[in-house]
C-alpha cells in the first residue's frame, strides 16, 4: 500500500474521535495515505465521511476536547507531527503546510486588513519586518491574480467579493513557500466560473511553486481535473485509493462505483430523476466493527456485515477496501 | 461618517425638545405640592401666595416656554459669562433655573455634586469593566471550567443581589465589626470636604472610595462580564479563527487579537450605553454612603416636589443618553469596518 518513493507526508493509522455529551463520535477511523513532494492527492467523499476532521487532526486544529487523536502516526518531513511541542507546530502551520478552508466569506477576519492578514504569517514564520512582510504580501497578491495588489493591501475582506477572498486565503496559505497545502473544498462555497478560475489558478502556481497538494472536495470532476491520486473515503475510512485514471476506468469499491453512478450523464437522453445512493450515511457513534457500507450496498454478503475489510491492493498503485471481487463477481478471495 | 455625525446631532434638537417637553408635563401632572414640605402652620392662603410667586398659577405651556428659555438661553448665556467673562445685554441680573427649595440655581448645585458622583460611580464603572473584560475573554476561553463557573456564579451573584444589600453587609464588615484602629477599617460615611493634598489623604480618599466603588463594581462587572463572556464564545467558533491558528499563530495572539478585537465591538456599545447612568448617579448606593452625588440630589428634589431641579436633572440624563447613542454608534462604525455610515 505505501511504497517505497519519497514522501513529504506520512500518515498511517489515523484515529480521531470526538467526546461528545451523547457518547463518543468515531470520525476517523485507521485512516493512511502518504503524499510525494509535488504531488496533487485528491480526497473525496460525502459530507460528513471524516475528510476534513482528517486534514485538521494533521495540524491538530481540531478544538481538543472534545476531539481526540487516539492513534496513528503523521509524519512530516521526517518529523512526527504527534510528538511536537507547541512551539514547533506552530511553526509547521502555515510556515510548512498551509491551508485554504471552504468558506472565503468567514474565513478572512472581517476587521483587520487583507494586508495584515497576508503580513502575520511572514512576519510570524519569517521573521520579515513590516516592510519587507509587506512588500512580499504585495507580491502574493499580485501571484493570485488580484490586480492592483499593492493598494488593496490596505482594504478589508468586505471589500472583496468571494473568488478574491478565497484568492486572499491561497495567497495566506502560500505566503511562506509552503511544502504542502492542504485545500478544503476550496471551492465548494464559490460559484462555477469563480470554480474554474481558482482550479486553474491553483494548477499553475503547484506548477510555478511546486508543492504537494491535498485537495478535499466531494466534487468528482474536480478530481478529475487536478488530482494526481485520489482516495475515497466513507464512514471516517479509505475505502478506495488509486491513481486518478485507474480510480475513474476501473473503480473496485461499490461506493466508488455508486459515487460514479451519480454523475448525470451528459449524452443520451435526459434522465427523469437524478440518481442517487440509497440510504444514510452510518452515524459513527461506534468503532466499525464490519463494513459501514454493506447496509446501503448491493453486493453485501454475510461477511460484510461480520468483519470490517481492510485495504487489499488490486494493482500496485491502487487498492481497495472491500470483501467483494469486481473483477471476478464473487467474494474476494482474502 | 462627519456627515452622518452632523445629521445625526441634527436630528437629536427635536428629539431633545420632544423629550424636555414629555418630562415637563409628566412633572406637571404628578400630584407635587411645592409648598407641602412646609409647615402645617402656614395658612392656605399663604401657601396660594407661594405658588403664585413661584409662577404656578400661569398655564402649562406658558411655564415650560419659561423653562425653555432658562435653560436653553440664559443658562449658556450665563456659562459665557462665567467662563470667558462675555456679556450679553445684562450679565449678573439674568433669570436661572432656579431650584425651589435651595434657591441655588440648579446648574450651579449639579456643578457641586458632579465630582462625587463622577468619582465613585465612573471609578466603580472603570473598575467594573477592568474586572469584568479579563473575566469575560478567560470565561470564554476556558469554557465551562472551574473559573468559568465560578465567574459565572459571582456575575449571578453581583447582577442579582441588590447594591442595598451588599452595600450594608460591607458597612457592617469593614466600618462595624472590624476594629477602629485596624487597617482594615473604612470609614461608612464619605466625606466630601476632604480634599486631597498629600499622600495621607490620599490614602483616606481611596479608603472612604473604597466600599462605594466595590459595590457598584461588583455591579457593573457581573453585567459586561457576561456580555464579555457571550461576544467571546460568539467568536471563538468563527472560521477567521481557525484560519488564524492555521497560519501558526500564538494561541494568544489568535485570542488577544484576533478574537478580542471583535468581540470588543458589542461590548464597547454596551459599555457606551451605560455611561449616561454613571452621571445619573447611583442613587441608592449614594443613599447608603452618604455620596452626595447626583442620584442624591434628584432624590431630595424629588421628595421635595423641587420641579425645576427634577426638570433639569431628568432632561440632562436624557442629553446624556442621546448623545452616548449617537457615540455607541460611532465607536461601532469605528470599530467594525463592514459599517459605513453614509
Amino acid at each position: 500500500m505505501l511504497d517505497a518513493r519519497a514522501t513529504i507526508l506520512d500518515v498511517a493509522n489515523l484515529k480521531t474521535v470526538f467526546n461528545t455529551r451523547d457518547g463518543m463520535v468515531h470520525a476517523v477511523n485507521h485512516v493512511s495515505f502518504s503524499l510525494a513532494p509535488g504531488e496533487l492527492l485528491g480526497i473525496v467523499g460525502e459530507s460528513g465521511s471524516g475528510k476534513s476532521v482528517t486534514m485538521m487532526s494533521l495540524l491538530k486544529l481540531l478544538p481538543m476536547p472534545p476531539a481526540e487523536i487516539e492513534d496513528g502516526d503523521i509524519i512530516f518531513d521526517g518529523r512526527d507531527i504527534r510528538a511536537m511541542s507547541d512551539d514547533e507546530l506552530r511553526h509547521v502551520r502555515g510556515g510548512e503546510i498551509g491551508f485554504i478552508f471552504q468558506d472565503p466569506m468567514t474565513s478572512l477576519n472581517p476587521v483587520f486588513t487583507v494586508g495584515f492578514q497576508i503580513m502575520e504569517p511572514l512576519r510570524v514564520h519569517m521573521g520579515l519586518n513590516k516592510k519587507a512582510a509587506r512588500i512580499r504580501a504585495a507580491e502574493l497578491l499580485e501571484l493570485v491574480g488580484i490586480p492592483d495588489a499593492g493598494a488593496r493591501l490596505k482594504d478589508y475582506p468586505h471589500q472583496f467579493s468571494g473568488g478574491m477572498r478565497q484568492r486572499v486565503m491561497i495567497a495566506i496559505a502560500l505566503a511562506c513557500d509552503p511544502k504542502v497545502l492542504i485545500a478544503d473544498e476550496p471551492t465548494t462555497a464559490l460559484d462555477v466560473t469563480i470554480q474554474a478560475q481558482i482550479l486553474e489558478l491553483i494548477k499553475e502556481l503547484r506548477q510555478k511553486l511546486g508543492m504537494a497538494i491535498i485537495w478535499i472536495t466531494h466534487d468528482l470532476g474536480v478530481i478529475a481535473e487536478i488530482a494526481d491520486r485520489v482516495a475515497v473515503m466513507y464512514a471516517g475510512q479509505i475505502v478506495e485509493h488509486a491513481e486518478v485514471r485507474e480510480l475513474f476506468k476501473n473503480p473496485q469499491h461499490p461506493y466508488t462505483r455508486a459515487l460514479l453512478e451519480t454523475l448525470p450523464d451528459m449524452s443520451g437522453e435526459r434522465a427523469t430523476r437524478l440518481r442517487s445512493i440509497e440510504g444514510q450515511p452510518p452515524a459513527l457513534s461506534k468503532a466499525p466493527s464490519h463494513c459501514e457500507f454493506a447496509p446501503r450496498c448491493g453486493h453485501a454478503f454475510d461477511r460484510c456485515l461480520k468483519e470490517n475489510p481492510q485495504r487489499r491492493d488490486v494493482s500496485p498503485d491502487h487498492d481497495v477496501a472491500c470483501w467483494w471481487d469486481v473483477k471476478t463477481g464473487e467474494p474476494a478471495n482474502v | 461618517m462627519l456627515n452622518y455625525t452632523l445629521r445625526r446631532l441634527m436630528f437629536t434638537i427635536p428629539t431633545l425638545l420632544l423629550i424636555s417637553f414629555i418630562i415637563f408635563l409628566i412633572l406637571d401632572t404628578a400630584p407635587n405640592d411645592p409648598t407641602g414640605n412646609l409647615p402645617l402652620t402656614i395658612p392656605p392662603e399663604v401657601r396660594a401666595q407661594i405658588r403664585t410667586s413661584l409662577g404656578l398659577d400661569a398655564p402649562m405651556y406658558i411655564r415650560y416656554l419659561l423653562w425653555c428659555k432658562q435653560f436653553f438661553v440664559n443658562e449658556p448665556l450665563n456659562l459665557l459669562y462665567e467662563w470667558f467673562g462675555w456679556c450679553f445685554n445684562t450679565c449678573e441680573s439674568r433669570l436661572r433655573v432656579t431650584s425651589w427649595a435651595t434657591r441655588s440655581p440648579v446648574v450651579d448645585l449639579i456643578v457641586e455634586r458632579m465630582p462625587q458622583t463622577l468619582w465613585v460611580v465612573g471609578m466603580s464603572y472603570v473598575v467594573g469593566i477592568l474586572i469584568a473584560v479579563p473575566i469575560g475573554v478567560i470565561s470564554a476561553y476556558k469554557q465551562y471550567s472551574w473559573f468559568d463557573q465560578l465567574g459565572t456564579f459571582i456575575s449571578m451573584i453581583g447582577f442579582s443581589v441588590p447594591t442595598f444589600f451588599t452595600g450594608v453587609l460591607l458597612i457592617v464588615i469593614f466600618s462595624v465589626m472590624m476594629p477602629n484602629d485596624s487597617w482594615f477599617w473604612l470609614p461608612s460615611i464619605y466625606d466630601t470636604t476632604l480634599k486631597v493634598t498629600d499622600w495621607a489623604s490620599f490614602g483616606a480618599q481611596v479608603r472612604q472610595m473604597l466600599m462605594p466603588v466595590m459595590v457598584l463594581a461588583l455591579f457593573n462587572a457581573a453585567q459586561i462580564s457576561r456580555f464579555m463572556r457571550a461576544s467571546m464564545l460568539d467568536n471563538l467558533s468563527q472560521d477567521y479563527v481557525r484560519t488564524a491558528r492555521a497560519k501558526g499563530l500564538k494561541e494568544k495572539v489568535v485570542l488577544l487579537v484576533h478574537v478580542l478585537r471583535n468581540s470588543m465591538i458589542p461590548v464597547v456599545t454596551v459599555i457606551a450605553l451605560g455611561i449616561p447612568q454613571v452621571f445619573g448617579g447611583a442613587i441608592i448606593t449614594e443613599q447608603i454612603f452618604k455620596v452626595n452625588g447626583l442620584g442624591q440630589l434628584l432624590i431630595i428634589g424629588i421628595q421635595g416636589a423641587d420641579i425645576p431641579l427634577v426638570q433639569t436633572l431628568t432632561f440632562l440624563f436624557a442629553v446624556l443618553i442621546v448623545i452616548f447613542n449617537l457615540v455607541a454608534d460611532i465607536l461601532y462604525g469605528l470599530l467594525d469596518p463592514r459599517i459605513r455610515y453614509e
